[in-house]
Formats: structure tokens, sequence, C-alpha cells
């Protein structure tokens, strides 16, 4: 037996090194990566092969310059502005659309998802008719569908009336708004004073609790401020606070906000919002498409907590709505999150869909840019880097909350 | 032991039957629930009698008919169909050959197809043409012989070709491996029959309708396989360059639009070829959607692979198998396997997907509605509805199959 670490080792050292297994490893890798980086210089001295016979080079000076194309939708911005102006006005709208998107989304597709778990028949027999409609239909091909129905919408004079407050006509939805009156900067000093006045208070509360109570107790050992001050803000500085607000809202000589409803005047609406139909066809595209999906992953969700578990939880007497609240929903909520992510982040990515009607989004704008100045493959790495970073936040977020909610339910 | 004795005395479960229970039972067991009852009634009422009203009475169908042709096969030159045909043929031809080894599910779905082919044979569609153009002169009596054996010939004989094939092989297990390679060459075989050679050939860009959807989606899914697999094979790897430049590849194509992929398959993978060498529009949609599912692919098969137990791996290396081997043999046959449902999940998103190249351009089933649609101003909500109907039918029946495939399978049943 003593032989064998010996001629286990005599075995290793006559290996020859082509076989060894440490060198074949190092080996591979090396091979791997000089093919792969072969291959990039390849195609890169192709590309600028290509680019200098057009009498091209990559530049991002352009960036700089004057775009001098208009953008209809999104943060202000002048044609005189540079491209990097009008690209950041891309990312933006490209953001604005994706959260209203998925705000959206996630309310329909929570309710769909609940109803088709519905002991109602019809309830439940609606809610997977919509699901296996929307979700089996291309997005692309959803979205064109409302543009055009915004498109054969009444004209502006015959608009679509909820109430005078909400307009639908072929030029897009008119929703009213809360406009900022004068009022707005003192009640804003009566806020922050209703703060200052809660976190005097809590503390205050707090040292008083943790001096008189802790002798009193004669307790041991030194019992924590923390629970002191949850318990203040709980009880004694959200009613201030709300008090406070509450009292600044009404003793400004103006009321700080203002409801703007949209009025017919002329041929256009003033006042409100507008919602122009590229915005409203492309935002009921995407957040229909997705709650069809959103509603799958919460049924399968609220499927995966097994039977046992909500017979028990009524076995020990909980309430139904106890059962849903503390037994359920903790249990699904892990189970959700993380198909709920990817739905999120298909949501963002297919904002791009909306080049096709003309919404002025990230990849929109920067088709444009690559148009006007001819740098395609640095515009395209500059979209290709926003959607990864717009990627990388939303799932790296959605994993921090992920990790939360599973610490809390298990 | 009160309660268990008392237990004669419980009265028995009800057992009233009928459609008043099931109305009782399942729309109106509470308050909350008839009120629910109620409201989805009149939003049924309403939602139904305008569709209803629209579809029957408001709507024009007469762009369907007139520009089915252009649907299907876009600006596929009609003398060319024959191709097309032969390439179903041949389809047929494999299916009812497969039918008729493997059974169960395939046999099932190939019967699915067959009916809806029947349908097609025998029922007179081109009535609804005849109807709008001559309604005086409608005869009655077509000429059935006429229909099915000149008209729809080729339709006839996919069918005859799936029966036979069916019949003749049935339980000819020895020839599994000869039908499985014939599935793989099927691919070439339908691109060179599309394409054709000589004089005759289609050029891609008449592709179009349909026809290229599906070519589009099926290139996608199998030639995206190989480097799929390859892809999660990296991933997984222990060799810290290879799973990096893997997981990079992957995240980065999974990070962005499917829209930027074309977009650089149209525009910047044209800058990096060498020299004067062209690929035409539809190939380079195939190159990126291929690049792109590979990435999905990837993931789908690494779930395949991480189901495995360790214990396989081991074995195998305990009976001296290499790690190429072990791989081809013992892991990704079991892998691939798991993953089938999944795959075929991604299909589906791959055909819907395929609508994308609309945006650079191609004549696909929902691009070629701008072509359409030229000629036919304000007919938008038919045809949209009709090509919308179409990708769900599709759709439809593959998730259909893919939750058969599952059962089959006993995923998660293990």
């Amino acid at each position: 037996m003593h032989h064998a670490p010996n001629t286990m080792a005599q075995n290793t050292t006559n290996i020859p090194f082509w076989r060894d297994i440490r060198f074949l490893k190092v080996f591979l890798q090396v091979i791997f990566l000089i093919g792969i980086i072969l291959l990039s210089v390849f195609l890169y001295s192709n590309m600028s092969g290509k680019l200098s016979r057009q009498g091209k080079q990559l530049d991002l000076s352009f960036l700089t310059e004057e775009a001098g194309f208009e953008i209809a939708e999104g943060i202000d911005f002048d044609p005189s502005e540079s491209y990097l102006k009008a690209f950041w006005v891309g990312v933006v709208n490209t953001i604005r659309i994706s959260i209203i998107g998925i705000v959206c989304a996630t309310i329909i597709g929570f309710l769909f998802g609940i109803a088709r778990l519905s002991s109602n028949w019809l309830i439940r027999k609606i809610a997977s008719v919509y699901v296996e409609c929307f979700r089996n239909i291309p997005l692309l091909l959803q979205i064109v569908f409302w543009y055009v129905i915004i498109l054969l919408l009444p004209v502006v004079g015959r608009s679509i009336n909820f109430y005078d407050s909400i307009f639908i006509n072929n030029r897009g939805v008119y929703i009213p708004s809360l406009e900022v009156t004068t009022g707005l900067k003192p009640w804003l000093w009566s806020l922050l004073a209703g703060i200052i006045l809660a976190i005097i208070v809590v503390l205050g509360l707090a040292a008083f609790r943790y001096f008189f109570r802790f002798r009193e107790l004669q307790q041991i050992e030194r019992p924590s401020f923390i629970p002191n001050i949850i318990f203040g803000a709980k009880w004694v500085a959200a009613p201030i606070f709300l008090i406070v607000a509450i009292a600044g809202w009404f003793l400004t000589s103006e009321v700080p906000f203002e409801l703007s409803r949209p009025e017919l005047q002329g041929f256009n609406f003033v006042g409100g919002i507008n919602l122009s139909p590229e915005f409203t066809a492309g935002l009921i595209g995407l957040a229909v498409y997705t709650s069809a999906f959103i509603a799958e992953v919460v049924r399968s969700g609220i499927q995966a907590v097994v039977k046992g578990q909500r017979e028990a939880a009524r076995s020990v007497g909980l309430k139904e709505s106890q059962v849903l609240r503390l037994v359920v929903v903790p249990q699904a909520i892990p189970v959700i999150v993380p198909p709920l992510t990817s739905q999120y982040l298909n949501l963002a990515k297919n904002s791009s869909l909306l080049v096709y009607i003309g919404f002025p989004e990230l990849f929109g704008i920067g088709e444009t840019m690559m148009n006007q100045t001819g740098q395609d493959v640095l515009i395209f790495a500059m979209i290709m880097v926003s959607y990864l970073i717009m990627s990388l936040t939303t799932s790296a977020f959605m994993n921090w909350y992920n990790r939360r909610i599973t610490r809390i339910g298990r | 032991m009160e309660n268990l004795t008392s237990a004669e005395e419980v009265k028995p479960p009800n057992t009233q039957k009928g459609l008043i229970r099931w109305l009782k039972d399942n729309l109106f067991s509470t308050w909350y629930n008839t009120l629910l009852t109620c409201v989805g009634v009149v939003f049924l009422y309403f939602l139904l009698k305008g569709l209803l009203t629209w579809v029957f009475v408001q709507a024009q169908w007469e762009v369907i008919p007139a520009n089915l042709q252009i649907f299907m096969i876009g600006a596929y030159p009609i003398e060319q169909v024959w191709r097309i045909w032969i390439v179903l043929c041949t389809l047929a031809l494999l299916l009812g050959l497969s039918a008729g080894i493997w059974k169960g599910l395939v046999l099932r779905i190939s019967t699915a197809i067959a009916g809806v082919g029947l349908i097609f044979l025998l029922v007179p569609l081109d009535i609804v043409k005849t109807i709008d153009t001559e309604p005086a002169t409608l005869e009655f009596n077509i000429n059935i012989i006429n229909l099915i054996f000149v008209k729809r010939r080729w339709l006839l004989g996919c069918l005859a070709l799936l029966f036979g094939s069916f019949f003749i092989v049935r339980n000819k297990n020895v020839l599994k491996k000869w039908i499985i390679g014939g599935w793989i060459l099927s691919f070439p075989w339908t691109m060179i029959m599309l394409h054709g050679f000589g004089e005759n050939t289609v050029s891609t860009t008449n592709w179009g309708g349909l026809l290229l959807t599906l070519l589009l989606a099926a290139v996608g899914i199998v030639a995206c396989f190989p480097l799929g697999v390859l892809l999660a094979l990296g991933r997984r790897s222990k060799l810290p360059a290879i799973s990096w430049v893997s997981t990079i590849y992957i995240e980065t194509v999974r990070g962005v639009p499917l829209v930027t992929i074309l977009f650089m398959g149209s525009v910047i993978l044209p800058l990096f070829m060498p020299g004067d060498f062209q690929l035409d529009k539809v190939i380079r949609a195939m190159v990126a959607l291929t690049l792109f599912s590979a990435a999905y692919m990837a993931e789908n098969v690494r779930g395949g692979l991480q189901a495995i137990p360790q214990g396989q791996v081991e074995a195998a290396q305990a009976v001296g198998l290499t790690y190429p081997k072990t791989t081809l043999f013992i892991v990704l046959p079991q892998a691939l396997r798991a993953v089938i449902p999944a795959i075929v999940g991604q299909f589906i998103a791959l055909f819907k997907d395929t609508s994308l190249v609309a945006i650079i351009g191609l004549q696909d089933l929902f691009g070629i509605t701008r072509s359409v649609l030229a000629n036919w101003q304000g007919r938008q909500p038919e045809v949209y509805l009709f090509i919308a109907i179409i990708y769900f039918v599709f759709c439809y029946a593959m998730s259909y199959v893919s939750q058969e495939i599952e059962a089959d399978l006993g995923v998660g049943k293990h």
C-alpha cells in the first residue's frame, strides 16, 4: 500500500506535457483567446478598410455639432442643440415610456393573473382569453394596430369626451394635469417645517421613553434606541406631519396645485397633457402585451404555493384575507419576482419597436443621427451601451429587491 | 371520540347536479361573484356586439381574398410556386414517416395537420371570391373533380404522401436514423429548392409573406442550435477565458433589443465583411436572428445542463469517457430532452419576433401589409386583424404542442 503515493508521483512526472491537464487547460484558453483576438482584428481591419474607402473615420466629435432636426416629443429640444442632447432626449423618452409602461403592465397583469384564479367561471374565462389573445400576437402588429385605430378616431372637433376632462381624438389623448401655482412655495416651506417638527418630537419622545422607561423596568440589558424611534415615527411623527401639511395647504393664500383641464380653443386643445398618438399606441401595445405575460407569471407564482400551506393556515383559524396576506403572498412573491424582472426588461427592450410608428425613442433618434452623420458604428455602439446600462441597472435593482424579499419571506 | 362515532350522522355530500347546480357553483357562489358575473356579462355583451357588428357589417373584407397570394408567398413568382409545393411535399413525406415510426405525439400532430389540409382540400373556399365578383352567375354544382384534382393537385399530393408514407413504414423502427437524417437534410433542401438554380432562380428579395416568416423563424431556431449549445457549454466551462467570453456574449445579446441586432445585421455587419463580399438582405436578417436566438438558446440549454445530476458525469468519467464523449453521449442527450418545451417556447417567441424584420425593410407577413395597404387605403383594421389571426393560430397551436410535449416527456414530474 505504501508504494502507491510513490508510483503516483512518478506517474505525474512522467506524463508528457502535451497530456498534462494543467498545461492543456492553459493552452486551450490561450488558443481560444488568440482565436477571438484574431477574429476581432480581422473584422476591425475590414471595417476600417471600408470606412477609409468611404472617406469616413471613427470620430466622436460629431456629438457636439448642431443636430438640425426636430424631435416631436420629450424634454424640450431645439434643432440648434447638439447631437449629444438629441441622443439624451431619446434616452429619456425610452426610459419614460418604459417606466409608465411597466407600471401599467404590472397593474393590468396582476389583475388578470388573479382573475385567472377566480372562483367565478366567467371571470376566469375572460382572463384566459385576454392572456391567450394578446401574448400570441406579435407586439409590433399590436402597436401598429392601436396606432391605426387612434388615427381613425374622430377629428378634434368631434372628440370622444369623458366628463369634459378626458378627450380622445385622432391627435391622441388629452388628460387633465396638475399645474403648479404660486402657492406651491409657501406650502413646501410648511412641509419642511412639518418634517423638522416631526423629527424633533420623535427624538424627544424616544429619548423620554428611553431614559424613563429604562429605569422603570430596571432592565439589565440596555434596550436599543431604534425601536423607540420606529414606534414614534409610526404613531406620532406621521400624524404630526400630516396635520402640518393639511394645515399648510389651507393656510397658503393660493392652493398649491391646480387641476388644468384640456379645453377646446379654436382648432386644438389647450391645457392638460396631450399624449401623442405614437405615445398612446406604444403605451397601450407595450402595456397590454406585457401584461398578458405578467398575468401568467402571477398565476403560476400563486399556484406554486403548495395547497397544504393554505389549508394549514385555514386550519389554524386565519381568515381568508389573512391567509392571502400572511401565507400565500409572502411565498408567491419570491417565485414571481425573477420572471417579473425579465418581463420588465423585455418591455424596456421592446420599447425600441416604437421606432416603426415614429415615436422618437433611443433607437429612432439614433437612426436619424446615423443618416445625418454617417457615424453608423459609433452611434450603434452608443445605442447598445445605453440599452445594456438600462438592462443591467434594472436587473441589479430587481436582484437586490429579490434578495430582500426572499430574506423576509423565508 | 365523539366526533368519530357521529361520523355516520354527517349528511351525505350534496350530489345535486345539472345546470342550476353548476351555475350556482361557478357564477353565483357569493354576492361578489354574482356582481362580477353581471359586470362580466354586460362587458361581454357590449364587446361582442361592437366586434360582431364591425366584422359582419362595417368591415370590407375583399382586400383579403384579393391579396391572399401576396400574404402567403409575397412576390414569389407564381410560375415558380411548384418549388414551394415540392418543399411542402417533402415535409409531408417526412412527417408521415415520423408519424408511422414514433407514433404518440408526432402522430397526433400530423393527424391535426392532415385534418387542416383536408379541410382546405374539400371546402370550396374559392366560392367566397365567386360570390363577391359575380353573384348572378354563381354555379352551385361546382365541379368537385376539377377543384380537387386540378386546382388543388399539389395539396392532394401532399396529403397522399403524408398518408401513404405513414401506412408504409408503420412500425419499421430500423428506419429511425434515416428519417432523422432526412429531417436534417430537409433544411438545405428547402433552401436550395426555394432559391432554385440556373435560369429559374428566385432571388431572395422576392421571398415574402408567411413563407418568409416561417423560413426566418425556422432558420433562426435551427441554425442557432449548434452555437447555442456551444455557448451553454462554454458558460459552464471551468476554464475562465472560455466561460467569460461566453457569458459576455450571452448577456450582451440578451441585454439589447432584437431591433438593434437586426440593424447590426443589415448595416454594421456588411462593414465587417472582407472586401467586396456581399450578403443579401434576407441572409443578413437570418444571420442576425441566428446570433440573437443563440444567446437565448444557450440559456435554455444551460437550464437543461444544470438539471443533470452530477452523478451522471461522475459515472461517465468513472467508466473512462473523455470530456467530449461525456458531453456528447451522456450530458447533452439528457439536457436537450429536458429543454424541448423551452425550445418550443423560444420558437414561438422567435416566430412572433420575425415581424421585426419589417423595420429593416423585409417583406415578411407583417412587412408585406405595407405594400398591400398602399393600394387599399383605409383597410388597415381588416388586414391587421387577418394577419393577427394567422399569427395567433400558429402561436396557439405551437404552445398547445409544447404543453403536450411537456406532458409526454413528463418534465417536472420527476
